[in-house]
């Protein structure tokens, strides 16, 4: 790996087996992620973007290729629901990973409560998810994967749950987020304006078995939020460069 | 503050709840008198369907002999005790089923079968295995309740949210973890409903081996 990588993969394979077919869903796939990178992939629906994702999570099993992710370096995963536990309260919520791997140490709980505080769910704590907006339930979702400390996240389509006005907000908001915790993100996403809008590099994929098919870096003029990068010239130039790439097969 | 149309909607409210129990209420009332009249009018015969007035006196005189608490006692114990352990070794059985699929997949047939058994049926070859005892009617109403149990709350730990479980596994969850963290509490509506039936089929299971049961001591005290 280059002194900048901190997570590689090479010539990825993934084949599923069922008793009639066997079907390859993402094939000889490569690419690398630097340090406070921000990667978005996005593809034709159905392509097997998740698929890759849930192999860097050890959801699935690789089929063939390898992944080498620089050492001591944690990956944390967040899923398009918030699945938040409704029999927890939002603080029980957020230490979830951490009681799970045993690491409820007074430390690491003052660090979410910090967390909550900083992210305006102070008042929250002690309630239920049922209790918060589409919105909060996102952000305390986030929470609970930031919780353990991850180096890379992982976002699997992270806003498709929310409506368009909240989900503008929401992504604004997470991205914040991600870039004051200084932390390195893939995100797998349909939307393609969210992708320029948040990323620094789009990766676009082929129709399944996907595939790389080009690899765009975005280069916005005096880069913010999303909401003010979707205000940029530049902005359009590259939704249709990226538009111009996918194969839809309608 | 309220305005005249919430009041009136309030009203319609209550008025709606008080109706509700005022007809139910009647229902029993009319179906007692209806109970009543056709036994005093010999339209059914009172020794198979007994009367009102009758389990009214049977009621009184059991008091009076101080039976009636022992049999109410009796009952409840029984019922209680079978549906406590009806419902621990249903949960039981059920969590080793979600932990191994294997297991799951051999005897799901069997447990259609014997759910569709119609265990009361059982009765008879059971107190003549176990013995006219409370051994045997508690054994009759675990019978009962038990699968039942099994299969409604096996159900709610196989329906358990898929993106919930992701979630655990990205966490690097263990089996046990994911079982008493997620799975458990989750299915939790399912275990209530399967509780509820479970006390209603315990008392089912009951009823038929008492029977037995007076029929047999009625038979032994000629000798």
């Amino acid at each position: 790996m280059k002194n900048n990588e901190i997570l590689s993969i090479k010539n990825l394979r993934k084949i599923y087996h069922t008793e009639t077919s066997e079907t390859v869903a993402v094939d000889d796939f490569s690419f690398s992620l630097s340090n406070g990178e921000f990667i978005a992939i996005v593809g034709p629906s159905g392509c097997g973007k998740s698929t890759i994702l849930s192999i860097l999570a050890n959801l699935e099993n690789k089929s063939s290729g390898s992944i080498k992710i620089k050492e001591n370096y944690k990956l944390g995963y967040m899923l398009q629901s918030d699945s938040l536990f409704e029999w927890r309260n939002i603080l029980d919520n957020c230490l979830l990973g951490l009681e799970i791997n045993k690491n409820l140490s007074k430390e690491n709980i003052n660090y979410v409560l910090g967390l909550l505080k900083t992210y305006g769910l102070k008042d929250f704590i002690n309630s239920h998810p049922s209790n918060l907006s589409g919105g909060m339930r996102q952000r305390v979702s986030l929470i609970r994967t930031l919780a353990t400390k991850p180096d890379i996240l992982l976002l699997d389509e992270p806003f498709s749950a929310l409506d368009y006005q909240t989900r503008l907000a929401v992504s604004d908001d997470v991205y914040r987020i991600i870039k004051k915790e200084k932390k390195s993100v893939i995100m797998v996403t349909h939307d393609l304006a969210e992708a320029i809008s948040m990323a620094d590099k789009v990766i676009v994929l082929s129709k399944r078995p996907c595939s790389i098919k080009k690899i765009i870096p975005i280069k916005i003029e005096n880069k913010s939020t999303p909401i003010e990068n979707r205000k940029s010239k530049e902005f359009s130039k590259y939704y249709e460069e990226i538009w111009k790439e996918i194969d839809l097969n309608v | 503050m309220c305005s005249n149309e919430h009041i009136s909607y309030l009203k319609k409210i209550r008025f709606n709840k008080i109706l509700i129990k005022l007809i139910q209420i009647s229902i029993f009332i009319i179906f007692l008198i209806v109970w009543q009249l056709l036994a005093d009018f010999k339209v059914i015969n009172t020794f198979v369907s007994s009367s009102p007035k009758e389990v009214f006196k049977t009621i009184i005189e059991l008091h009076k002999t101080n039976n009636l608490y022992n049999h109410i006692f009796i009952t409840l114990y029984e019922t209680v005790l079978s549906f406590l352990i009806g419902t621990l070794i249903g949960i039981f059985l059920a969590t080793i089923l979600w932990w191994n699929k294997f297991i799951a997949k051999v005897v799901d047939p069997y447990l259609t079968i014997l759910n569709s058994l119609p265990k009361v049926a059982l009765g008879p070859i059971i107190i003549i295995w176990v013995g006219a005892k409370m051994n045997s009617i508690i054994l009759m109403a675990l019978f009962i309740s038990t699968i039942i149990t099994i299969m409604n709350v096996y159900q709610g730990f196989i329906e358990t949210d898929i993106n919930k479980i992701k979630l655990m596994k990205s966490f690097n969850a263990k089996p046990y973890q994911m079982f008493f963290k997620l799975v458990l509490p989750s299915s939790f509506p399912n275990i209530i409903s399967a509780l509820k039936i479970n006390l209603s089929m315990s008392l089912v299971g009951l009823l038929p081996p008492v029977g037995e049961k007076i029929f047999f001591n009625k038979c032994y005290s000629r000798y």
